[in-house]
């Protein structure tokens, strides 16, 4: 055990209330960033967003495109496995079931690709039942590239690995294939009320 | 707004190397498996304090190492790296 | 070579706060003794660890300031704004006070006489920390390889062990320090007042025939421009060494 350090108390960890920050997190106010490598840059015209795999049709929308379907406003508590949690995140963004509406698949999983070379793994249920999004304003400004912009996946129910950031394309698959940190031994699931960091947790 | 970079060097995780091989490795030196350019590992472009740090070629920017620690352990993978020479 | 942590564990030790120096209003030198310590290269660097009562912790890197001649370890930290573990260590530590570190950690960011020279180093900030251990060793060890400093502060009041620089240089086998003030200059400043340049590297450095030793130290974006002027004068990018600040990692 680590002696405590006299008068130390780290960044603002106000109280939260139980019922609102899952086990081991602690309550940020800023927003850290963090990613695996540089920050890509894309313009509107060469952004695109594909659904792939398990699909009879393909599904790709171009930024204009994606930008004409409906929107909406999300509010959620987002937890990163690193320790921090942010409550009440405001977001944009277009909804996952409006995106896989009437999809006809026997894939159960998901890969999901970003620009760069990130990606991350989930079971597709987790995708649906308006659960998930793909985000493109944060706190009523456009996405800043260094936090996912134009924009992320977002999937506030799990570690916040899960949740994209410039997502490309959303690969649906029969079999489940591990992700970047899932490759490293990070949980194919991630739920934070489970603490599911780590394979096997 | 200026795009502050937000990656650091190998050095920036010599405490979580020495950890994971048992010994100092910001001058062992490897080889990039994609580009084959030969580096130091402290000249590594490290993106850190994810849940694990990655260190990527500052020359062709692929993947190199990348050090987690599960249940208090370290571990490091090196899929891309061709050689790797202990100082 | 003595002190080296070439082989071996890692083994947190808990230091204690001897001395406090303020060296601008903010930046501190921490002057620690830390039992056990096995000594350590100029360029080398410890992390430390913070635990608060509730068990939270936060672990971060900083470049040991002084040479193994001196039987204290120094750290010289730099406040980064709403960083918690800078905040902590200068607004709220006191002489007395005890937190881990560990270390001595690095190998390729690292100068003794042995290795050579001459010596280019070129530092913004709080990147010059490991710099002046380079230089503290060097007069320790009384060697007379030629050394050029390259400064880049925002003003001279935040020139870090700037008393201490201007009593270098006096003498024929002083290291040479070039001081550039990038945001505000003192009345009749003849100095360089703008960023580190290529063209301002071409005038403080060494030739490239004559095959410095590069240590380039301070926020990533400092330290890869400078790095690139230098092999575009003409260096061997071999010999050009880089340590990348910031508060994503380093300090903070």
């Amino acid at each position: 055990m680590s002696p405590i350090t006299r008068g130390f108390r780290g960044r603002r960890r106000d109280e939260a209330p139980d019922d609102r920050l899952p086990p081991g997190q602690y309550l940020t106010r800023d927003f850290p960033v963090l990613s695996t490598g540089p920050t890509p840059h894309l313009s509107p015209e060469e952004w695109t967003l594909r659904v792939t795999g398990e699909i009879d049709e393909p599904r790709r929308w171009s930024w204009t495109e994606f930008r004409a379907l409906p929107s909406e406003e999300v509010r959620a508590d987002i937890h990163c496995v690193t320790k921090w949690s942010k409550l009440d995140t405001v977001w944009e963004g277009v909804s996952l079931d409006l995106l896989l509406g009437d999809l006809d698949t026997a894939a159960d999983y998901v890969l999901v690709h970003a620009y760069g070379d990130y990606t991350t793994n989930l079971p597709l249920e987790h995708l649906t039942g308006g659960r998930a999004w793909i985000a493109f304003a944060y706190d009523g400004d456009p996405l800043e590239p260094e936090h996912g912009g134009p924009a992320r996946l977002l999937v506030p129910h799990l570690y916040l690995w899960k949740s994209a950031k410039w997502v490309r394309e959303l690969e649906l698959r029969i079999e489940d294939e591990a992700g970047f940190w899932e490759t490293h031994g990070y949980h194919a699931h991630g739920d934070p009320w489970r603490e599911q960091r780590y394979a096997g947790d | 707004m200026t795009k502050t970079p937000h990656h650091l060097d190998g050095n920036a995780v010599g405490g979580l190397l020495i950890e994971a091989f048992g010994r100092e490795m910001t001058a062992a030196r490897e080889c990039c498996g994609e580009c084959g350019s030969v580096r130091e590992l402290g000249a590594l472009l490290a993106y850190t304090r994810g849940p694990g740090e990655v260190l990527r070629c500052p020359d062709c920017g692929c993947v190199l190492l990348v050090a987690v620690r599960v249940a208090g352990r370290a571990r490091v993978s090196a899929r891309a790296v061709a050689w790797l020479e202990m100082p | 070579m003595a002190g080296t942590a070439i082989r071996g564990r890692l083994r947190w030790l808990l230091a204690e706060a001897a001395e406090l120096v303020e060296e601008t209003p903010e930046v501190r030198s921490i002057v620690l003794d830390a039992p056990g310590w096995p000594g350590h290269l100029p360029g080398q660097h410890v992390d430390i660890r913070l635990t608060a009562e509730d068990g939270y912790q936060a672990q971060r890197s900083y470049s040991i300031a002084t040479p193994a001649e001196d039987e204290r370890l120094t750290l010289t930290v730099e406040r980064v704004p709403d960083g918690e573990a800078s905040t902590y260590l200068l607004d709220e530590l006191q002489i007395g006070d005890r937190f881990e570190l560990r270390g001595p950690i690095g190998g390729y960011f690292v100068w003794t006489p042995e290795i050579g020279g001459p010596l280019l180093l070129i530092g913004a900030g709080s990147g010059i920390v490991p710099l002046m251990a380079m230089i503290r060793h060097r007069v320790r060890s009384q060697s007379s390889l030629p050394v050029h400093l390259l400064v880049s502060s925002r003003s001279w009041d935040q020139v870090i062990y700037r008393a201490e620089l201007e009593r270098l240089g006096s003498e024929g086998n002083d290291p040479r320090v070039v001081h550039t003030l990038t945001r505000t200059q003192p009345p009749g400043w003849t100095g360089y007042r703008r960023r580190v340049d290529r063209e301002m590297i071409g005038e403080v450095a060494p030739p490239p025939m004559e095959r410095p030793l590069c240590y380039v130290c301070g926020p990533t974006g400092f330290v890869e421009a400078v790095a690139t002027s230098l092999v575009d004068l003409g260096h061997d990018p071999a010999r050009v060494k880089t340590e990348r600040f910031g508060p994503t990692g380093g300090n903070g």
